[in-house]
């Protein structure tokens, strides 16, 4: 295996860390108006990813700054070719990271309602458009021979990739429901668990619906594989929310998300970003990559650091490891 | 297409509108997380409480400045590959590693840290939690240095060579780019310009307080930190200054020439205090100067020889073909000047208060004061004290801005001097942008952003104004008794120490 193809994994990896981890504090976000009843239980909600929810969003930081250092080509294309998308991307994370640290830091209802606002939509919508992205990302986009998007904003949205969108949505917000189930006490947690269910079944249909399309456009053997991976991970994952497995539910509703990146990665390679236009112009490992040389030191860095931040990180949720419930939120906040 | 819509124009305004605003936040960010963690060592070791309610309201403060920090610095990683896709496919192998570096080892620590630290106040045994917010500073330092390498790296490209099939610059010695002395020296001065800025936060907000005589203690001990924080890193800031003024005259002599607006080459070179120049002709019309002082900054001689624009722009013409080598000398001149002038008005006025609030036994007698008591800063006839008295306060409460303003007049000299290069003498800024974003889409996002920042700008401000009123929290039992065990060793049914 050459370098780039490392960092090909690498990528993938990172990618697959973000939507794990992001991906259920997307969805807590989106729960707060769809299952907490009143402000109480969304601050729960917002207490359960509150200690987790930045460093969880450095994982796209790093993705791209990966991205950006091993494939520049890539990086370049699909930045300022998903300029629209991934700009309403960043206005939303600009306002759901200042909704998070502001909320609670005035006592006046308004306030505290306001960013309740911003916090469902905000986790609502990059959920989407990150499927949406993908969904272009895998399927190939107008891609010319300088390696420049020149197709428009309507050539996004086609209704492959908005199935993808749909798929992420979903899937999110049933991988927060779950989580919320493992992290809370009380009545929230029972109806966490309703709320799975059926977030599951629509989730199940929609993200199988979108991988098979993928499937019978671009798979070949391993893809498979991983498809059904993602599917029985899935299916296990609403089973065992229903038999009261809360661990197990949150940890299977995970491994549906990395199957499914990971099955988008390889239908993919070796390419990075397919043109539509014609083969040869296609941004592949070898075509977008850097030199050997700055691989080698990304790989010194990231062969030491990543396995260091991996512990830390995993320590933070050791520590926060508790269930809070109502009764944990002092009425001042 | 009119120039002034030209997508570059746009992508270069909203670059600056960005960047600057960003680092509105980032030097706040570095200096108040250090000196929180200096508060909150100093409660640990004497247990004095008066350290311990001056961390949380400082860190209260910390924290509604670094949640803009984070999502301000969000854009900056993305923006390169949305306005600026051909300077990223060119320097991606040279730039991109450093950006990559700082995400993988400082911005991870930081984000993880700092949850720990906020929501750790009732998890954690007293010393690791402490530790956390050391691991937030030592964060904050490691990403500047990182990003620093690798603008150093655009101010003066080390370590790189152009492929000859491809065109695109491909890096050769990391070492190099993270060790040069451009970047070593620029993240000396950017650091201790950092912390003048968090000083001078840290007595404007104090001395708001002392004014009113509300919370005397904390704010007293806040004063004296900020104080020597400010002369401590106002002095390092211009020594640093004045070595990075050097690099610069070696490496960017036309930046340093269109900094002076020294049109012509001298020996010895004046440092100009005024200028009014004629730029299509060349020349100044009015000009006060300090005769021999540039050539001292320049090369530590006052009397050895110092390029001028037009030489410079000369010999670049030479050196890369036809074309206008200046910068926009006005805005260079300036800058520069605001710069230095804001920044050292707060280095000077630090320095008359720790004069004025000096200690006890270099004080006369009757200009003594107890622990918890005001000082009484007026050394000389009362009669004239009150007066002296408000006009001191409001003084040290309006430093807050002053290095504020430098660091935004630095780095748009910093930027705009390099023009019309993007990387210095490798690839020029009109061959940066991204060709496939149309005008349309810059503007978009240049609206959008600009007017998301202006809300975010009110709202951040407002709640500053109302967090620094409420004044330092009183302490519960829950904060004078922080569990022994990790996790929390607490009932568990009592509330949180902290809910979002
Ligand atoms: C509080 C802020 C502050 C203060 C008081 C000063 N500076 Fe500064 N300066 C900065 C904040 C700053 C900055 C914003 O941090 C810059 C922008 C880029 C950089 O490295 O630091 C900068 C850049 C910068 C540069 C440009 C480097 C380049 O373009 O390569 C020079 C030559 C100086 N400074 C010199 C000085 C001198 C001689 C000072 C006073 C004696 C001084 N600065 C005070
Ligand atoms: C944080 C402080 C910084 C500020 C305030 C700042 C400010 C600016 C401004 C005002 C411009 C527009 C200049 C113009 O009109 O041409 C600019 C351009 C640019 N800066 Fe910076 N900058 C900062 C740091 C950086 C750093 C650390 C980098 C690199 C990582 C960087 C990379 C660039 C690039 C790529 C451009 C666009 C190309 C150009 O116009 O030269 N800047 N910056
Ligand atoms: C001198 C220039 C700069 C310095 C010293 C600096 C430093 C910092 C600091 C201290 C923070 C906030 C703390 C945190 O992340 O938790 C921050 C945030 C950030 N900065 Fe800057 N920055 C500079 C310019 C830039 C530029 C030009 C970029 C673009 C590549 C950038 C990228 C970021 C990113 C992505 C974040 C958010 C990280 C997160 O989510 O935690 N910064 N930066």
């Amino acid at each position: 295996m050459e370098l780039n193809d490392v960092w090909f994994v690498l990528i993938a990896f990172l990618w697959v860390g973000y939507f794990f981890l992001e991906g259920f504090d997307f969805g807590v976000g989106v729960l707060t108006k769809l299952l907490a009843r009143d402000r109480t239980e969304r601050r729960v909600l917002i207490n359960t990813i509150g200690p987790v929810w930045d460093g969880n969003e450095v994982w796209l930081v790093t993705a791209a700054g990966a991205t950006f250092a091993a494939f520049p080509e890539w990086y370049a294309t699909l930045f300022s070719g998903f300029y629209l998308p991934l700009l309403v991307i960043l206005l939303c994370l600009i306002g759901r990271g200042v909704a998070f640290e502001y909320r609670h830091k005035r006592p006046e209802d308004r306030w505290q309602s306001n960013w309740e606002h911003v916090i469902f939509w905000t986790s609502l919508v990059p959920s989407l458009l990150w499927g949406v992205i993908f969904g272009n990302m895998v399927r190939g986009v107008k891609i010319d021979a300088e390696m420049e998007y020149v197709g428009s904003l309507g050539d996004l949205l086609n209704p492959y990739s908005l199935l993808g969108g749909l798929a992420t949505l979903t899937l999110f917000t049933f991988h927060g429901a779950v989580f919320t189930a493992l992290k809370t006490v009380g009545d929230i947690r029972v109806r966490a668990r309703k709320q799975a269910l059926t977030l599951g079944l629509v989730a199940a249909v929609l993200v199988t619906g979108f991988l098979v399309w993928t499937q019978a456009d671009n798979g070949d053997g391993t893809s498979l594989v991983a498809l059904i991976v993602a599917v029985a991970a899935l299916t296990g994952a609403i089973v065992a929310n229903q038999m009261g497995r809360e661990g197990w539910s949150f940890g299977l509703s995970g491994v549906a998300i990395a199957a499914a990146v990971a099955m988008l990665f390889l239908t993919l390679f070796p390419n990075v970003m397919p043109s539509s236009l014609n083969e040869e112009w296609n941004l592949t490992v070898a075509n977008a990559s850097s030199t050997p040389y700055t691989l080698k030191i990304m790989t010194w860095c990231a062969g030491i650091a990543a396995p260091l931040v991996m512990l830390y990180q995993g320590w933070t949720y050791w520590v926060f490891r508790k269930r809070i419930g109502t009764k944990h939120i002092a009425d001042a906040h | 297409m009119e120039l002034a819509l030209a997508p570059e124009t746009l992508a270069r305004w909203q670059f600056g509108i960005t960047t600057v605003y960003h680092f509105l936040f980032v030097p706040l960010t570095i200096s108040l997380a250090a000196l929180t963690a200096g508060l909150q060592t100093a409660w640990v070791r004497t247990e004095k409480q008066k350290y311990l309610r001056a961390t949380k309201f400082w860190g209260k403060l910390f924290l509604i400045n670094i949640a803009m920090g984070v999502v301000t610095g969000l854009v900056q990683e993305f923006q390169f590959g949305m306005n600026w896709s051909d300077y990223s496919r060119f320097v991606g192998d040279v730039f991109g590693a450093p950006l990559a570096f700082e995400a993988l080892i400082a911005f991870f620590f930081e984000s993880t840290f700092i949850g720990l630290w906020i929501f750790g106040w009732d998890k954690l045994p007293k010393k690791i939690h402490l530790a956390c917010i050391w691991m937030v500073s030592i964060g904050t330092i490691l990403s500047a240095y990182f990003i620093l390498a690798a603008n150093s790296w655009m101010q003066h490209p080390v370590g790189y060579e152009i492929d000859k099939a491809t065109g695109r610059a491909e890096l050769t010695d990391f070492w190099a780019v993270i060790t040069q002395n451009t970047t070593l020296v620029q993240v000396f001065h950017t650091l201790s310009a950092a912390f003048l800025t968090g000083g001078a936060f840290m007595i404007g907000i104090a001395a708001f307080h002392l004014a009113r005589k509300k919370h005397i203690p904390v704010m007293k001990t806040s004063l004296r930190l900020g104080l020597v924080t400010v002369v401590i890193a106002g002095l390092l800031t211009a020594i640093s200054g004045d070595r990075l003024g050097k690099v610069m005259f070696d490496q960017q002599p036309m930046k340093m020439a269109a900094a002076e607006a020294l049109w012509d080459g001298e020996a010895p070179a004046p440092f100009s205090l005024f200028a009014y120049g004629d730029v299509e002709k060349g020349h100044n019309t009015v000009a006060l100067e300090i005769p021999g002082l540039l050539s001292f900054l320049a090369e530590d001689d006052f009397t050895s020889y110092v390029p001028g624009i037009n030489d410079t722009n000369k010999a670049e013409q030479q050196k890369y073909g036809p074309g206008d080598y200046r910068p926009n000398i006005p805005v260079t001149y300036w800058s520069f000047r605001w710069m230095i002038g804001f920044g050292m008005a707060s280095f000077a006025i630090g320095l008359a208060g720790l004069w004025l609030t000096r200690k006890k036994f270099m004080l006369p007698e009757h200009l003594r004061v107890g622990e918890d008591e005001l000082p009484q800063l007026v050394p000389f006839r009362k009669a004239l004290r009150p007066r002296f008295i408000r006009w001191y306060w409001l003084i040290a409460t309006l430093t807050l801005a002053f290095p504020l303003i430098a660091n935004s007049w630095g780095w748009l000299f910093t930027e705009m001097g390099r023009q019309p290069w993007a990387v210095y003498g490798v690839l020029r800024t009109s061959d940066a942008v991204s060709p496939g974003v149309s005008q349309g889409e810059v503007i978009t996002s240049m609206i959008l952003f600009t007017a998301l920042y202006a809300v975010l700008a009110w709202v951040e401000v407002r709640l500053l104004v109302k967090t620094v009123k409420a004044g330092p929290p009183e302490l519960t039992d829950a904060d004078l008794n922080p569990p022994t065990k990790i996790g929390g060793g607490r009932d568990a049914d009592q509330p949180m120490a902290f809910s979002y």
